[in-house]
């Protein structure tokens, strides 16, 4: 049976790029808030650009909140969407998923360092994650935030950007990325095939 | 005079996969002729782009409006890039930053130096609507800044399509004032130019056309030689 893929649409959130990643791997992704389907689906991606304050409030308005929290099956965020599975960011002062504990807040921008963060940088691996099989430790991976969380347990790659901060993140069936694999070229694509493949 | 007899290059598709699958970090693609003529451009092809390419990408020419900007990253790209649009109206950038974020505003620069300072040039797509916009590049620079501007593309107009090298004074000098990402652009002919560009000048990144076009330099040949040169670089 073919793998069915939700990808969660917490609204103004642009996923062209992303649906098109996983079309390349062939992978058909449903866009949806609706539970039944996201329920069912074998996997789900929880994308977001923007402030976590709007898309935390988009998943109150489509009732997901407590939802996203219980689902069993292999979850994995993307961007803000990484930042969203934390207790909290920052930006705004707005409370988060809280499925992982640490708080996001923003860079301090420095002369050589603007913020937001963006472009492509290394990634160390940490903890022997599936989700890098076949992915080179120090592999190059495309970002672009302003928030950022802590290294912390959950951490399963980390990146330095004045700061070390969690690239990437695990706990339980739920796995996060702070880079956007789907623009990071053959890293970003074995990425998201190990999500695929290992989870 | 070296922005004259554009020339078209082959199919944008091609292009794009050639571009991706020899290493290049992000491409862009203009439509230079958009703002002259007062029309935009087409964008059905941008969702086919997206389609293909797994690097980020942004589009230029023509974006005048928060709708022109939206069609364009709903159809796949990450970022716009404005530039005579911005010279005209440049409270867009601020309503373009406040909707969208400063990571996909780029304000493209085509600037030269002339009575002994850089002047920032506009509609520079059609030769006879060219003209000088009367800012000083530093400031517009600095101004972009602080409406929220998150990357700034400098296409040095004295260097551009005659392959003789970046215009490295000019660069440095708006570098200093410049805080954002800076993409260099106009003038590189050889590889060395691109060590000169990251080493001398420090810049965020080199953007090149009619090399990579005309296939004088392979980007993976390219990115390989910069991380001999102490650059450092995705290969």
């Amino acid at each position: 049976m073919a793998e069915s893929l939700a990808i969660i649409d917490g609204g103004g959130a642009n996923i062209a790029s992303l649906t098109f990643a996983l079309q390349r791997l062939g992978i058909k992704a449903e866009l949806t808030t609706d539970k039944s389907v996201i329920g069912n689906a074998d996997r789900v991606i929880l994308p977001g650009v923007g402030a976590a304050a709007d898309a935390m409030q988009r998943l109150k308005n489509a009732d997901l909140v407590q939802f996203i929290k219980e689902l069993q099956q292999p979850v994995l965020g993307i961007c803000l969407g990484m930042q969203l599975m934390f207790d909290a960011s920052e930006e705004e002062d707005a409370d988060c998923l809280g499925i992982i504990s640490g708080t996001a807040s923003k860079f301090a921008p420095a002369k050589d360092r603007p913020v937001p963060h963006m472009g492509w940088n290394k990634v160390k691996q940490q903890n022997d994650s599936p989700l890098f099989e076949n992915i080179d430790d120090d592999a190059y991976f495309y970002f672009v935030h302003s928030f950022a969380l802590p290294v912390c347990d959950a951490t399963v790659g980390m990146t330095d950007y004045g700061k070390s901060f969690t690239a990437a993140a695990e706990q339980n069936n739920f796995v996060a990325a702070q880079f956007h694999p789907e623009r990071s070229g053959a890293a970003g694509a074995q990425l998201l095939r190990n999500f695929i493949s290992n989870y | 005079m070296q922005f004259r007899n554009h020339e078209v290059v082959g199919d944008i598709l091609a292009l794009a996969e050639r571009y991706r699958d020899e290493g290049a970090d992000e491409l862009v693609f203009y439509d230079i002729t958009a703002s002259p003529d007062g029309r935009t451009v087409d964008r059905q092809w941008i969702n086919r782009v997206a389609e293909i390419l797994d690097i980020p990408f942004s589009v230029a020419g023509g974006i005048k409006t928060l709708k022109d900007a939206e069609e364009v990253l709903n159809y796949g790209a990450d970022k716009i890039s404005i530039n005579s649009p911005a010279l005209a109206n440049p409270d867009l950038i601020n309503e373009l930053v406040k909707r969208f974020g400063s990571q996909c505003v780029v304000i493209g620069i085509d600037s030269r130096d002339e009575d002994n300072s850089y002047r920032v040039y506009q509609y520079t797509g059609d030769p006879e609507k060219t003209k000088h916009s009367g800012r000083i590049t530093a400031n517009w620079v600095k101004e972009v800044q602080e409406r929220g501007a998150g990357e700034i593309v400098l296409n040095c107009m004295n260097q551009d399509g005659v392959r003789n090298g970046y215009d490295l004074k000019q660069l440095s000098e708006i570098r200093s004032v410049c805080d954002v990402p800076l993409i260099a652009s106009g003038g590189a002919g050889e590889m060395q130019h691109f060590a000169d560009v990251f080493t001398e000048a420090d810049a965020d990144g080199g953007l090149a056309a009619s090399v990579f076009h005309k296939a004088i330099i392979d980007i993976g040949d390219l990115k390989r030689f910069l991380s001999t040169q102490n650059v450092e670089i995705r290969i």
